[in-house]
């Protein structure tokens, strides 16, 4: 890893906003606000065709007949789609890049495993078209009966995940005989992305090339699945995504709808556009999967911890596998000698879930941090005061040194800015009129994943500087902060740099997820940049043209997009003055964070799997972001309702390259953290295995009156264990802790521990 | 969403005639119809269009009360100062409920025609059994996810919530629907489910609302609107009480007392039986909470909704309190 010098200081510097550290405003924000900013599926192309899907309305049995008669007469229907005429695909290898088992892949089911899994789809000339086909089609089935869920008494026990188990030391000894004991469920439900944007594309074939025009957390991992569906060459897939209505990590993999409408495509000859509807969204592809942990914590009376007992289940889908690693904060966030944390997933009958912001992390901390909260009462310590007396100094698991951890710095900045030394300890000893006042704290925290990115880098003739990666932006600032980095690096103002992301055409880059694209493409941007820019120097310096070559200068400074020389004694010119001297139209780099020797084998699997991702605890250090979150509710005590009326969460991510944009991204995860501690909830009908709140209107996400005023604190400093330029991650951190201090709060104001989320008002009145 | 036609109705004997041709239904806001034609239980052969129909569109305040056009917007008539001083209720109800967005399209004789969010109601590819879709199929919420289904006026057919605000206040203050010359006060105008949760509301084809009319009283000059629910904004009541009250001269005997709930029953639901229990009576805390009981009485609960119990005589009890505060 190369260390560059940072210019700019620490977190929270207060750099001027064009620079890296500075509070750029949203390059993208202008074309969003007034909708010239064009996403992926509204792309108008000629003849394009529309199609809609048809779901099964059982959760477990086989397709005995879909009679697709009167669909096919209607109006405007160009063909339908079933698991008998589609045409067969490949298995494609997972996102490590498991090479798949050699059999056909079909994205409409014969057997079902859930209910609203693909059976059928239909296309029409018009959309409207397809979706009144659609409701035509009739399939008949053989059913059998449905796993519904965790609590079923058919799920049984389910399969270890030996990979998940952590012991050291005793623990169940040690908890035996440790004099204070606590031992509790917690439960999670099935939670849901719900991104603004439905989930959808546009496929369209060209001869053996598609492209595909589809919202897409990694592109270059998608592109690689349709390639091996397909069985044509990586290189023939084009995906494209400039702009991206939120994914929270239900966008960073190719799904079965999108294979129907590429499959579709292909055999209609014409591009097809296949959006979901919002109730597909809730079974189209996977939530957070459903969580029970148990945690048994033994300490002494001073509220040492001597012992965690960890035991986790998650809900996986019939035939998929998903793992939540339920036991990723509990071994790390405290001190404990003693330490066992095993964990199994239980077959059921739904979609298979999959990533949804922090996953592992965010249901890990709502167990361990309620536990060590009902710890704190035990023993009668402040919940505060327990966790710095369990700080864990080092990485209890792997046994090293933190790279950072500003987490006791956290602690203090929050509980300063909350008021925490005013909080009263009894439980309802807070109130106002009718409403019970509680303060929780709850600890998050999200391990750094890092990968490697390309970048280019051009410096135009007109003195701008373009910079192009297959990387995306889904709202969290990408284009902004490379448009930094590359102004930054090459010595030209923000508006002088245009970013281009989201083409598969571009220069490659790895998964936006698991809050590592920040941290690896301003890397590769910033080295790209940099070899710009030691070119363009060059040039100044050698070229015979140049009005610097006279000079004999070392070395020569570019600021505010003019070359100078250092000591001021020369020629004072504009980039393009100087490029058009030396009669060159542009100077271009690419740049890439690649080790040295790697070969282009080793390109296409760090950029198509996560196989290359290096692992948090590499080398000498355990790398992890931090925060620690202080939150008010109030609780009617007659209605049970609550409500979050303060919130102070202190954050280290590390060094922020903007810090506008990651206050933004971290209050958009206490938003989300609070949606999770209090309203959301997929509900299953358990004689059906069906979720009925599959709607915005039922499945219920915060809206502004449910927000109050949110202050994030920055107690980061740069890590350059954890990337090139000092960053940690920031998407995913600010949502893990919410729901336990909300929990931890609803306890202090009521004194009613809620251990199942949501925490809604009927669990209270 | 299945073709259908179009047409602009030019006066509103022309909508009549065009509403009785079967298959046709009214097209005031949209914002229930389309939603329902999206979801596959509205499916219109014909959209008799009367947004732009002159005149039904007022609010008119007089001594005896407020006549209110079937086409003004929620939006409009929340933010009358007419209607807030006068019925604050009515106001309170209006701007508590859906969204922003939503009350700026939707009209008042719309919010009337308003459908329930039973979620089996709302999907009938999964779910054909629906008494109130399909009369006789059956009834897919009974046994199923009833969390905010209702626990009073059910009935075997049928335990579909109504989820309106506005008619809730309207009930409490017995205003009256006008369509055209016939007119039916509103608690007659919402159905029970009974043995046909298909026919919801007391109007025949060929029928528009044209006007609701709300009579002036002291007890709608005092009123409240509480809505409790799961979501602070945009979200149906888990329970809501319209409260008005009038005083004697004394400031602490009940006169008048109006007590309608909403969020527990098939229709919007006057509480007769608290507001008689404390009609005459000085008002009291404890005496308040203990006639507010009466409110669910004969309430049947279906596991998941059992909560509403607990939670809609608090709700009665809350608001009437707050009534008596500013007297």
């Amino acid at each position: 890893m190369t260390v560059h010098n940072i210019r700019h200081g620490d977190a929270s510097d207060g750099a001027l906003a064009e620079v890296v550290g500075g509070r750029l405003s949203r390059v993208d924000g202008p074309a969003k606000i007034t909708g010239t900013a064009k996403y992926a599926v509204e792309r108008q192309l000629e003849g394009l065709a529309y199609a809609v899907l048809v779901e099964s309305t059982i959760a477990s049995g086989k397709v005995r007949e879909i009679n697709a008669n009167a669909a096919e007469a209607a109006p405007g229907v160009l063909q339908v789609l079933t698991p008998d005429t589609i045409i067969s695909l490949r298995t494609a290898s997972d996102w490590f890049g498991t090479p798949p088992p050699d059999k056909p892949y079909c994205p409409l089911a014969r057997d079902i495993t859930f209910s609203g899994q693909h059976v059928a789809a239909v296309v029409a000339e018009t959309f409207e078209q397809a979706v009144a086909a659609a409701a035509l089609i009739k399939v008949s089935y053989d059913e059998t009966h449905a796993i519904v869920d965790l609590s079923d008494a058919k799920a049984g026990d389910g399969i270890p995940i030996d990979a998940m188990t952590k012991e050291w030391g005793d623990a169940q000894a040690a908890f035996a005989s440790a004099p204070v004991r606590i031992c509790a469920a917690y439960n999670t439900p099935r939670e849901y992305q719900a991104p603004m944007e439905p989930h959808g594309l546009i496929a369209r074939w060209e001869s053996d090339r598609l492209t595909v025009w589809e919202p897409s957390q990694w592109l270059d991992g998608m592109a690689r699945t349709y390639a091996e569906w397909f069985g044509v060459p990586f290189e023939n897939v084009r995906l494209v995504s400039p702009y991206i209505g939120g994914g929270f990590g239900s966008k960073a993999l190719a799904l079965s709808h999108g294979a129907v409408a590429a499959c579709a495509a292909k055999m209609l000859g014409r591009p097809v556009r296949l959006v979901m509807t919002r109730p597909q969204t809730f079974t189209g592809y996977g939530g957070r999967a459903a969580t029970r942990q148990t945690v048994t914590i033994g300490a002494d009376r001073q509220g040492k911890i001597q012992s965690i007992v960890h035991r986790g289940v998650n809900e996986t889908s019939i035939d998929g596998m998903w793992v939540e690693p339920l036991g990723s904060v509990t071994s790390i966030m405290y001190a404990t000698p003693n330490f066992s944390s095993k964990q199994n997933v239980v077959r059921v009958n739904s979609v298979v879930p999959g990533p949804m912001r922090a996953p592992g992390e965010n249901p890990s901390a709502f167990g361990i941090e309620s536990a060590i909260d009902e710890l704190a009462y035990e023993v009668g310590i402040d919940p505060l005061e327990i966790r710095l007396r369990n700080y864990a100094e080092q990485d209890p698991e792997a046994k090293k040194a933190w790279s950072t951890r500003q987490l006791r710095e956290a602690f203090a900045a929050g509980a300063e800015r909350f008021g925490w030394s005013r909080r009263t300890p009894e439980p309802r000893s807070m109130r106002d009129g009718n409403q019970l006042i509680g303060w929780g704290v709850a600890a998050g925290t999200y391990p750094v994943r890092r990968a490697y990115g390309e970048a280019i880098v051009r410096i135009l003739a007109d003195g701008s500087v373009e910079v192009e990666s297959s990387s995306i932006d889904m709202g969290q600032g990408t284009y902004t902060i490379l448009v930094q980095t590359a102004a930054e690096t090459v010595g030209v103002p923000a508006d002088h740099v245009v970013v281009k992301l989201g083409d598969s055409r571009l220069p490659r880059a790895g998964v936006a997820g698991g809050s590592r694209l920040a941290g690896v493409m301003t890397g590769a941007v910033h080295k790209a940049a940099t070899s710009a820019l030691d070119q363009l120097i060059g040039l100044a310096i050698s070229d015979p043209r140049s009005p610097f070559h006279t000079l004999q200068a070392n070395t020569l400074v570019v600021a505010n997009g003019r070359m100078s020389s250092p000591r001021g004694d020369g020629p004072d010119v504009s980039i393009s003055e100087l490029l058009k001297s030396v009669g060159r139209d542009h100077i271009e780099a690419t740049g890439d964070t690649m080790p040295a020797n790697s070969t282009p084998e080793d390109r296409y699997k760090n950029y198509t799997t996560i196989a290359m991702a290096l692992p948090h605890t590499e080398g000498d250090y355990s790398r992890h972001s931090w925060c620690a979150h202080f939150i008010e509710v109030r609780v009617d005590e007659d209605f049970g309702t609550v409500r979050v009326s303060r919130v102070v969460s202190a954050l280290d991510s590390g060094r922020l390259y903007n810090p506008k944009l990651a206050e933004s991204q971290w209050k958009g995860g206490i938003i989300m953290g609070i949606g999770q501690a209090l309203l959301e909830e997929g509900i299953v009908d358990r004689r059906h295995g069906r979720i009925v709140n599959n709607n915005l209107a039922d499945y219920l996400v915060p809206t502004n009156a449910d927000i109050p005023d949110i202050e994030v604190i920055s107690v980061g400093i740069p890590d350059l264990h954890s990337s090139v330029l000092g960053g940690k991650g920031v998407g995913e951190l600010a949502i893990v802790g919410v729901a336990p201090a909300i929990a931890n709060a609803v306890f202090h104001a009521t004194g009613k521990r809620v251990r199942d989320l949501p925490i809604t008002l009927e669990k209270l009145i | 969403m299945r073709d259908f036609s179009y047409l602009r109705a030019g006066s509103v004997d022309a909508a009549r005639q065009a509403a009785a041709l079967p298959g046709a239904m009214l097209f005031a806001g949209g914002t229930t119809l389309i939603d329902l034609a999206k979801c596959g239980v509205a499916e219109p052969e014909t959209l008799v269009d009367i947004t732009h129909l002159k005149g039904l569109n007022g609010i008119e305040l007089s001594e005896s009360g407020a006549t209110i056009g079937a086409l003004a917007k929620m939006s409009h008539v929340a933010d009358h100062d007419g209607i807030k001083s006068r019925f604050p209720a009515v106001s309170e109800a209006l701007w508590q409920a859906a969204s922003a967005q939503i009350r700026n399209m939707a009209t008042i004789g719309g919010n009337l025609m308003q459908r329930t969010r039973c979620p089996y109601f709302r999907d009938p590819a999964n779910f054909p059994a629906c008494n109130k879709r399909e009369p006789g199929s059956g009834c897919s919420a009974i046994g199923g996810v009833t969390r905010g289904h209702a626990v009073l006026g059910t009935s075997e057919a049928c335990i579909a919530m109504y989820p309106g605000d506005l008619a809730v206040a309207l009930v409490a203050f017995d205003a009256i629907v006008h369509l055209g010359d016939r007119q039916v006060p509103v608690d007659d105008f919402f159905l029970l489910p009974g043995t046909t949760p298909d026919k919801e509301h007391a109007i025949e084809p060929g029928e528009m609302i044209t006007a609701i009319e709300i009579p002036g009283s002291a007890s709608a000059r005092r009123s409240t609107y509480l809505k409790i629910r799961d979501r602070q904004s945009y979200e149906f009541a888990a329970a809501s009480a319209a409260i008005g009250i009038e005083f004697e001269a004394d400031g602490r005997t009940i006169r008048d007392l109006r007590v309608a709930l909403g969020g527990v029953a098939t229709k919007p639901c006057r509480a007769r039986a608290v507001e008689d229990a404390l009609k005459g009576k000085m008002l009291e805390p404890d005496a308040v909470r203990a006639a507010s009981l009466l409110a669910i009485e004969g309430a049947v609960d279906h596991g998941a909704n059992h909560y509403k119990l607990e939670l809609a005589p608090r709700v009665v009890a809350r608001a009437i309190l707050k009534m008596g505060e500013t007297a």
